[in-house]
């Protein structure tokens, strides 16, 4: 039988609530990042550039999207004979006909697959982060120190990404975890966890079995902040580009920061590439009289107005005299003719009517839902 | 069994485009800022629902095996049929080339036979155009022909360039001459042959026992068809279609993409042209550049002046280059005030700093100097260095040096 170092879990819906109405019909996973990805293409082809051949995940509700997306996993290599991408719906498990709430009860209803699993470890991920991490490092250093568990970290630089959604660790001097802290902008000396952890995988399900007969909810809390002294928590520090994404207003930083060449270098840096799902459009065609400055467009994309500062996702379309500034114009949507727009979201298939002018401001982009008509 | 299948000649060496075929085969030449030539043909069959394809390899394969894959880019892995890369074989007699085109399908009758098919479809790797090949089926079907031949209205003056078909009211082929010098009609061949299969069985047969023939379907087996009274019947193609065979029409057929006086659509959602996706980020755009009437790809990064011009995937145009009238193939790179004007750019090449490709018609005291410059893949032209209009640069170009 294959045997593999580690699997791959990742929880499609944490989060979500975070970013309002973008996630009204899709999970945290699926939110569009970057032009032509979703959050979840960035887990996923980290966990296949480091070696994992077994990926589950983990969804709740709104999953359509995210399968759609996903597909039989072909895309990130992950269409396998043995293992490969497995999706993990809700009514599968020992709790089924009720949908589980938090990790813990998430973690005991698919008990049974990560019981059947050949790998020694487990790496957990929650899609709010938005990084291009090394898995294989992070499972290494786990298996050469000996860990329980070992926590990806960054020290976060940027104060605007507040506390919401942050669990942050204070580490002793030898590395080892021994405060964790929740919901609040990480204190002095504390690093913020990436959301990203491997734990062995027997050790897992001891502490799953345990905590969830005593009705415990948060992973985090209930089992790794109970359990501060008697396990051996460990950190891996991330030092490259890394972005929380836990408001609609981080995710408009978080996506303007990419305007930075640094940041995409970081990034999409081409000997880890990043693997999505491949949507077959034809080249961005510039018309006459476009007027583009500092912004990323997308393959499909048809500009014949001005943008600046914006981010084209694949197949928008911005007609002639309109004029886009600080913008994210998400799949397929349209902008016509003269209307101006500044700090909009605009996400996948919204119509922007001719001579419209819409206005969000730098603290608080103005997002327009998927389908909208203006 | 499949209705129709389909048999692509890929083999072609394509010889008049120099320089961009030493080691690729002409079907791999990219196109069109993502493409190559050959996603045409393989998109057309799967959006005319033609789900099994043999591709005919023999000139520099390796880059279009690979390309080609398992045929999923193209929705053609399939568990019966999808595509499949047929290259010259050993057999018991001995092993042999393919001769000619009709030969080389000659050579893979046992894969037409494992199908069984109603008809073959005999495409090549050389055009860029869209068709929806069952029409052409629905022709055969409707008018009883043995074969029917895609044909396009040329002007003219130029039908001499081509294969014409002679017809009679009803479309009806009654006389093929290939490029002659007075043409009877303005019917061109494309190239594209549908045959019954048990018709091209037959005439293949005749033709590979008939040691005068160059085993060529336009030269040898389509007259041997008239010439024994079968119906071949003229299918009308209208739209635009584009042989890319040698670099000023492939350059052409690249800026045809941008102009919106032609009529040649692939962004439309109903006739999608696949291709094996690089996997980039998107494009860049800087504050410094200027991009207009150009159509750019996914890791491109554009700091530079863009104009009029076809941008591949990872292509890098720096500060203060120009890249006006031309077509940058993918991981090339233009330096820092470096100038490229009417060329074609293969890939991995770097044009350092300064350097000048190409030059402009109206810049020219004599025109009949002019033309479109062409680097080959992987080259360096060095810093300040000028390439001349019309040039074909096969070796790198040192710094200062013309040539």
């Amino acid at each position: 039988m294959l045997t593999n170092k580690a699997m791959g879990l990742i929880f499609a819906n944490m989060h979500s609530s975070s970013v309002g109405n973008m996630t009204a019909q899709r999970t945290m996973a699926s939110l569009p990042f970057a032009g032509r990805y979703r959050l979840v293409d960035f887990c996923l082809s980290s966990f296949v550039r480091g070696g994992l051949r077994e990926v589950g995940v983990i969804v709740k509700e709104n999953y359509h999207s995210l399968m759609n997306h996903l597909g039989s996993g072909k895309e990130w290599d992950l269409s396998r004979k043995i293992a490969g991408l497995m999706v993990y719906p809700p009514f599968i498990g020992s709790l089924s006909g009720t949908v589980y709430h938090g990790k813990i009860a998430a973690l005991y209803n698919v008990l049974p697959y990560i019981k059947e699993s050949g790998s020694k470890h487990v790496v957990l991920a929650d899609c709010d982060h938005v990084s291009n991490f090394n898995t294989a490092e992070l499972v290494n250093n786990h298996i050469d120190n000996g860990a329980d568990v070992t926590i990806l970290c960054y020290e976060q630089q940027n104060k605007d990404e507040g506390g919401l959604n942050a669990t942050s660790v204070l580490r002793d001097e030898n590395g080892r975890v021994i405060d964790i802290d929740f919901n609040r902008p990480p204190k002095e000396n504390y690093l913020v966890s990436m959301n990203i952890m491997v734990i062995n995988r027997e050790l897992l399900i001891e502490l799953v079995e345990d905590a969830y007969s005593h009705r415990m909810i948060v992973l985090e809390r209930d089992i790794l902040q109970h359990h501060i002294k008697d396990l051996f928590i460990n950190t891996v520090v991330y030092d490259g580009f890394v972005r929380r994404i836990n408001s609609v207003q981080s995710y408009f930083t978080s996506s303007m920061s990419l305007l930075e060449p640094d940041n995409r270098k970081c990034l999409f840096d081409p000997l880890k590439p990043i693997y999505t799902k491949v949507n077959d459009d034809a080249p961005a065609r510039y018309g006459i009289g476009c007027n583009v400055k500092n912004s990323l467009v997308a393959d499909g994309c048809i500009i014949e107005g001005e943008i600046e500062n914006c981010l084209l996702f694949r197949g928008a379309k911005v007609r002639s005299g309109s004029v886009l500034k600080n913008c994210i114009i998400m799949q397929d949507t349209v902008i016509e003719e003269g209307a101006s727009l500044s700090y909009v979201i605009a996400d996948k298939e919204v119509k922007i009517g001719k001579d419209r002018s819409l206005m969000g401001y730098e603290s608080y982009p103005l997002y327009i839902q998927k389908g909208s008509v203006v | 069994m499949k209705e129709t299948i389909a048999m692509l000649l890929a083999g072609g060496q394509g010889s008049r485009l120099y320089a961009l075929t030493q080691t690729i085969a002409k079907p791999a030449v990219p196109y069109g800022g993502k493409y190559r030539i050959i996603d045409f043909p393989l998109s057309n069959c799967i959006n005319s629902g033609i789900d099994t394809v043999g591709v005919l390899t023999q000139y520099q394969p390796l880059e279009l095996n690979a390309y080609i894959g398992d045929g999923r880019p193209w929705d053609l892995d399939r568990l019966e049929g999808g595509v499949h890369v047929l290259s010259p074989y050993q057999k018991i007699e001995g092993s042999d080339w393919y001769r000619g085109t009709a030969n080389a399908i000659y050579q893979n009758f046992g894969f037409i036979e494992k199908y069984n098919p109603e008809y073959v479809l005999i495409l090549s790797g050389d055009h860029i155009y869209k068709m929806n090949y069952s029409k052409m089926v629905d022709l055969l079907k409707k008018t009883d022909a043995s074969v029917v031949i895609s044909v396009l209205e040329v002007p003219k003056e130029e039908a001499s360039r081509f294969g014409i078909m002679n017809t009679d009211k009803d479309d009806v082929i009654i006389d093929f001459e290939e490029k002659p010098e007075f043409p009877k009609s303005n019917l061109a061949s494309m190239g594209i042959y549908l045959f019954r299969w048990d018709v091209l069985n037959k005439y293949l047969e005749d033709d590979n026992n008939n040691p005068n023939s160059s085993n060529d379907f336009g030269k040898d087996v389509i007259p041997a068809l008239l010439n024994t009274g079968k119906k071949l019947v003229a299918y009308r193609f209208e739209g635009y279609w584009k042989d890319v065979g040698t670099i000023d029409s492939l350059w052409e057929a690249n800026m045809d993409l941008i102009n919106p006086n032609v009529p040649f659509d692939i962004w439309a959602d109903d006739w999608r042209i696949y291709c094996r996706n690089p996997g980039r980020p998107p494009q860049y755009v800087s504050n410094d550049a200027v991009i207009q009437n150009s159509i750019a790809t996914a890791g491109s990064s554009i700091d530079g002046n863009v104009d009029f011009s076809v941008i591949f995937d990872g292509v890098e145009i720096h500060k203060n280059a120009t890249v006006r009238d031309s077509i940058i193939m993918p991981g090339s790179i233009v330096e820092e005030g470096a100038e490229v004007h009417y060329s074609i750019i293969a890939e991995d090449v770097v044009i350092k700093k300064g350097a000048k490709v190409g030059e402009r018609p109206e810049n020219m005291d004599d025109i009949e100097n002019w033309g479109v410059s062409v680097v080959a893949a992987g080259l360096t032209i060095g810093e300040g260095a000028f390439v001349r209009p019309k040039a074909m640069v096969y070796d790198s170009v040192g710094e200062g040096e013309e040539c």
